[in-house]
């Protein structure tokens, strides 16, 4: 099983040492060819916009739409943006992977960034702690989508098929289990 | 100030990483910034090779200025305050902008004291020569370091000098024995604890960005190799002849700051760079990076 983390810009080394704590070897992905060798992809925390820039401009578009047709994926905030069927405030295109609707910036400013815990009947006690950072909102879910874990009446936490995306930062926190999670897909897209 | 705000600040330093920052000083530079994929801009009134040309009080941006920045892009905005000037700070906290730089190249407010930052909720980034001087802007609550370098020069050179202090810094605490840590602490003028973080994890407990005087594709991945997080660009990219090709050469630079193939292509038909100053020739007085305790 070879697990990647996207390494435009952002958290991506904050999820290599989740992976590490998880002994799993893990590579940063910069060309569209690396993904020929994965089982699993994680898109990190960063800025959306400079993300989807650098993915339409060094033709990672097609690649990633092939790759995610066998391959597990695991969004994380800005990653959730990118992944998403349809992005607002303000719109923007996006790959269109996961059966949601996004709100970006939705809770505020950095300012209005905060952490809190929610219990997810999924993945079961403790509750889950949750840093949400300028972090988008779930605002529809299609029918294939699993909604996780619930905030404030909105879904953070969500999968389809092998595709988990989280609107906050379970690599900014000491709960594997988000990502625990995305490895079981992994490793069962490698088989 | 809770433990989970802090992290909350170091969380967004935390997303800044592998980016450029811009400076911006109006709505349509910073849509060229955006466009160009930056990460966040830093809103000013005037960037900081006007500020050095046109000498001066320079103070924090006028409030109407940065608000038409905040509404012109959706990534981080940033603004910079005068060194000790805590209603500065004040004020752009509840003009809600993402992240404050107590800044250099201001003109300071307070000669003996920088601010109690741990007192905001809005994160603050602050310039180091040095670890002492980081450690002690951490100690104040910062969350995020950048080196000062000499903002407005075009010229890498300082900020090469300090990212190599910072660095060489680092390293050396990490093989010291425990018992000449204090020593060390007293040595430096850093907290004890902090001393003992880095000295254990071999790295700052915040994120560490390079600044001043980034004018090309290649001062950005030289700052990323010698192990800078980001960069700052300020007067670099709107001071040069063509600027949203240079903002978008010096993007794609430091996401592949170890790839010299993309870095050629990211440097060619750019146009001319910023003029830059030699900074040996400076007066001690138009030195902006000694500014600062």
């Amino acid at each position: 099983m070879r697990i990647g983390v996207l390494a435009i810009q952002g958290d991506f080394a904050a999820h290599g040492r989740v992976l590490e704590r998880l002994g799993v070897r893990w590579c940063e992905v910069r060309y569209p060819e690396q993904l020929e060798e994965l089982s699993g992809l994680i898109i990190p925390g960063g800025e959306s916009t400079t993300m989807l820039k650098f993915l339409f401009d060094e033709g990672f578009i097609e690649p990633l739409k092939q790759y995610a047709r066998r391959g597990a994926l695991l969004g994380t905030c800005a990653g959730a943006i990118l992944l998403a069927r349809e992005v607002t405030n303000p719109p923007q295109p996006s790959l269109n992977l996961v059966d949601i609707a996004v709100k970006r910036n939705a809770y505020g400013r950095q300012v209005d960034s905060f952490i809190d815990t929610t219990m997810s009947p999924a993945l079961g006690p403790p509750p889950l702690e949750m840093v949400f950072i300028r972090a988008p909102i779930i605002t529809g879910v299609g029918s294939g989508v699993e909604v996780l874990a619930e905030h404030r009446g909105h879904p953070v936490l969500v999968q389809q098929g092998s595709h988990v995306i989280a609107t906050f930062h379970p690599e900014l926190t000491s709960d594997t289990r988000v990502h625990e999670l995305f490895l079981a897909l992994a490793d069962r897209r490698s088989e | 100030m809770s433990e989970d705000t802090y992290r909350v600040k170091v969380g967004l330093a935390e997303m800044l990483k592998g980016g450029v920052i811009m400076d911006v000083t109006n709505a349509e530079q910073a849509r060229i910034a955006e466009d160009a994929g930056a990460v966040a801009v830093m809103a000013l009134e005037r960037v900081p090779a006007d500020i050095r040309a046109q000498g001066g009080v320079a103070r924090m941006a006028s409030p109407k200025k940065i608000r038409e920045i905040m509404d012109a892009v959706s990534i981080p905005v940033m603004a910079k305050v005068r060194i000790g000037h805590f209603v500065e700070a004040q004020v752009l906290e509840a003009l809600g902008v993402d992240f404050i730089d107590e800044s250099e190249v201001l003109t300071p407010a307070d000669e003996e004291h920088h601010i109690d930052k741990h007192q905001f909720k809005v994160p603050f980034v602050c310039g180091a020569r040095d670890l002492g001087e980081a450690l002690r802007r951490i100690g104040e609550g910062a969350a995020m370091i950048r080196t000062k370098g000499e903002a407005g020069s075009g010229n890498i050179v300082e900020a090469v000098r300090h990212l190599r202090s910072v660095m060489g810094a680092i390293r050396r605490l990490t093989v010291l024995p425990k018992e000449e840590l204090m020593a060390e602490s007293k040595r430096l003028g850093a907290p004890y604890e902090l001393v003992r973080w880095v000295a254990e994890h071999g790295k700052l407990p915040v994120p560490n960005f390079a600044a001043g005087g980034i004018a090309t594709p290649a001062d950005a991945a030289l700052c990323m190799q010698l192990g800078a997080e980001s960069v700052f660009v300020g007067s670099g990219i709107f001071k040069s002849e063509d600027p949203a090709a240079r903002a978008r050469a010096i993007v794609k630079a430091t996401t592949h700051y170890n790839d010299p193939k993309i870095i050629l292509e990211a440097s060619e038909e750019l146009g001319e760079a910023m003029p830059g100053l030699d900074v040996s020739k400076l007066a001690k007085e138009e030195l902006l990076q000694t500014r600062g305790w």
